[in-house]
This record gives structure tokens, sequence and C-alpha cells, in this order.
């Protein structure tokens, strides 16, 4: 903990960014955050991030760390004193893990395909994957909160953070596309979830108004159609 | 802490012998059962029901699954012996993020390799040995990728060693040439009874990979 020189290079629009923002806002940690132009990276971020020259990367003291969720685990792992984000319990962690790794893997892909899917029937067919994928995540939010507010229990934990990460642009792809992604009936536990995660103290000030990013969305919604149709 | 432990695992995958060196490191005595993915057992589809793949660790009943959590499962559970994690925070992400790189890109070029041919091959073959170069730098002069005690990195790098001679044969190139001192230390890890044990013999894994070319109708 010597120093405490920390930048957040990102974007917020990004839920990837989001991240280790809600992370740090958690331990109380300050940090500048660096903002990168959309379609044009800086110098820092090309050597910070030589490997994959994408946000967000954490800085700290000098030192680069990339990859979001390996982000969360080095902000927990190093400002231990403050709450805990990883579970405790080795085989919870695994779960958490595992849960975080299908969303990036699995889950997250599957939205991205909403967007790119041009006509009604395409849409269909794409939120398919996406719903099923909340039924399965509404099974894991039962076992993990354990009848509390969220994955990580009484309080926001590593799991909240990698799903909840995506509400804003889930609630975006509702609304441009008009279409319900968070059913009430169908994953009641997910649903009372996300508004008790957008609300928490941690998120509240990272997580853009859904306007201001269905209007950033369409910047990038078109961009994402470009690459599906090239 | 003990307890029962069952490994659902097939021979030649690299990502279930990351899991048996984890378990050897540990000394931890644990029921291996090799599965047909051909033909799924109801054990695997109940144990990984979502992705249906091996390897899946059973700990006294519960399983973990996904090879990179399994070896931190272990290694966090049975953290007396032989810590395969750094304890530094900056080390540890370090090893997470080369470990990472290793599932997104070797394991994905490595098998163009020996599934393609023509331009896709060439293609693939480069783009395998850009990312063996970018691990040997990492790698740097130390002994092993955890420094001078073999560890997380390490175990998640070597079971692919065991691929090299079948890259080899198929894509008709030769992986020491390039990347001489990531073979030297891959030679290093396997002096390791650990891993010794682990590692599928090359042969199997090519006679494997020439079965799996003639059953997806690839010359």
């Amino acid at each position: 903990m010597a120093g405490n020189d920390v930048k957040v290079l990102g974007a917020w629009p990004s839920p990837y960014v989001m991240r280790p923002r809600i992370a740090l806002n958690i331990k109380s940690v300050a940090y500048d955050f660096l903002e990168e132009q959309f379609g044009a990276k800086s110098e820092l971020l090309l050597k910070s991030n030589p490997v994959y020259k994408k946000i967000p990367v954490l800085i700290h003291d000098g030192k680069p760390i990339c990859e979001s969720l390996i982000i969360v685990q080095y902000i927990d792992e190093v400002w231990n004193s403050g709450p805990s984000i990883l579970p405790s319990d080795p085989y919870d962690r695994a779960i958490a893990r595992f849960w975080a790794t299908y969303i990036d893997d699995k889950w997250f892909p599957a939205m991205r395909g909403i967007a790119a899917a041009q006509g009604e029937d395409a849409q269909k067919a794409a939120m398919e994957p996406v719903v099923e994928g909340l039924v399965l995540l509404e099974g894991a939010f039962k076992n993990c909160s354990k009848g509390k507010k969220f994955f990580g229990g009484d309080k926001i934990g590593y799991l909240d953070i990698a799903l909840g990460c995506f509400l804003g642009w889930m609630r975006v792809t509702e609304k441009l596309n008009n279409v319900k992604l968070l059913d009430e009936a169908k994953t009641p536990g997910l649903y009372k979830w996300a508004e008790d995660f957008c609300a928490d103290s941690s998120v509240k000030d990272v997580m853009p108004s859904t306007d201001k990013l269905a209007e950033a969305a369409k910047v990038i919604l078109a961009k994402i159609r470009a690459q599906a149709s090239s | 802490m003990a307890g029962e432990v069952v490994l659902l695992d097939a021979y030649v995958s690299m990502f279930g012998m990351r899991v048996r060196i984890a378990l050897a490191e540990k000394g931890i005595q644990y029921e291996y059962k090799e599965q047909d993915l051909s033909n799924k057992s109801s054990l695997l589809l109940q144990m990984n029901p979502i992705h249906k793949k091996i390897p899946v660790l059973i700990h006294n009943g519960k399983s973990v699954c996904e090879s990179l959590i399994i070896v931190q499962y272990i290694d966090e559970v049975w953290k007396d012996k032989s810590p395969l994690m750094p304890t530094d925070p900056y080390k540890r992400a370090q090893a997470r993020f080369w470990a990472d790189f290793i599932d997104k890109k070797i394991y994905d070029s490595g098998r163009r390799i020996w599934t393609t041919k023509g331009e896709e091959q060439e293609a693939a073959k480069k783009e395998f040995i850009d990312c063996l170069k970018l691990l040997e730098g990492e790698l740097g002069e130390k002994p092993y990728f955890g420094g001078e005690s073999f560890g997380f990195l390490d175990v998640a790098l070597i079971p692919f060693y065991s691929w090299f001679p079948t890259y080899e044969k198929c894509g008709n190139f030769n992986i020491e040439a390039k990347c001489p001192k990531l073979v030297a230390w891959a030679k290093r890890c396997v002096q390791k009874e650990s891993v010794a044990k682990s590692l599928a013999e090359s042969d199997k894994v090519y006679d494997f990979a020439l079965q799996m070319k003639q059953r997806l109708g690839i010359a």
C-alpha cells in the first residue's frame, strides 16, 4: 500500500471499466480517472497494455494491471483492510469466479449479439441465449445470496460487480429494442437485485443514466453492426 | 480439509493436466475418472451442467469447474504445502493475466495448427510462436515463471508442452528452434515428478490428434 498513486484508464460507458471503479469505491480509494477518447488509443494505454491495447487498465504506483476481473482481485488483495470483495471461503470464491467467467465468456457475448442482430426475427433469436443465461444467473443468485440482497451477501461482492456492470447496457438494450431482459416474473431475485445494486453507494456515481448511455450506444452500436456485416 | 477428491478428466487434455499437476504438487490423494467426451457420463453432466466439460474437481461432493479456477481452489484449500500462487498482489495479478492469455491465445492458435492447412495453418503457426515469444519475455532469466519455485503460471503452461510434438508434426516446424528459452524451461519443469507423472505422453497425444482429424474429416 506504499504510495497511493492510483489511476484508472478507461471510458465512462464501458461496463468493464466500471468494475475496477466500483471496487475502488468499495475500498474508499481515491483515483484519477483518465478517459480514453472513443476511436483513438492514447500512448499511455498502448504502453500500459501492449498485449491487448484495451481498457480498463489500473496503474498503481506506475505499475499497470490489465483485465477487469484481474484488476478487481488485485484491488481486493492490496487494500485488504477495507470491506472484502471476494468471498472468504475457497469454495464460494470458486463459484464466484466460475460465474464471472461465464458472464464474460458466454453471457455478455450473447448480449452483444442482440445489438448486432438486424431485423425483428434475428433480434428475437439473439435474445434467447441472453434470457436463458439470466435464468441460470437467477439460480446462481439464489445459491450465492442465501436470502440476502447481493450475490456477496449483505454487501456487494465480486459477482455483483461482474454482472452488475452490465445493467446500464441491459437497460439501453431493453429501451432501444423494445424488449424485456430482466423480467420480474422470470427472474424475480435478479430484478430486485438490479435495483439494489444500482442504488448502492459504491455504484451510483459510476453507473451512467440510461438516457446518457443510450446516446453513446447509438454510436457504438453502429460500429458493432458494421463489424458484424463486414 | 482432506475428504474425498475426485477428478473428472480426459488423458490428453492440457486443462486436465493442470489439475493433475496441482494435485500432485500438494500430495493429494484422489480418484481419477477418465471421461469419454463423445459419450458424456451422467456424472459429468450433473457436475458441470453449464459447460459439460472437463476437468471437474469434485471435493466432498461439491464440484469446481474451469481448470484455472480449480488450480486456485486447490492452492487455497491445501494452502500449507507447495504454494502455487505468488504472495505479492502485483505478481499474482501478472500470473493471472498470463494464464488468461494462454487460454485466450495459445490454446486457440495451437488448435488451429493441427486442424487446418495452407494459409490458415501458416497464420496459426505464426500467432502461436508470437505468443510463445511473449511468454519467453515474461519468463526472462528466471528458472520458472514463479521465480525460484514452480508456480501457478508454470502449471498453466507446461501441459501444452505435451502437445508440442503434435503441433510440430502437423505444422511441419520446430518450436525449439524458434523459442529455445521456453523449451529449456519446459525441460526443467518435466524434471519435477508432479509434472512428469501428470503430462500425457506425446505419442498418445499425436495418436489422439490423428484420430480426431479423421473423425472431423480433416486430412
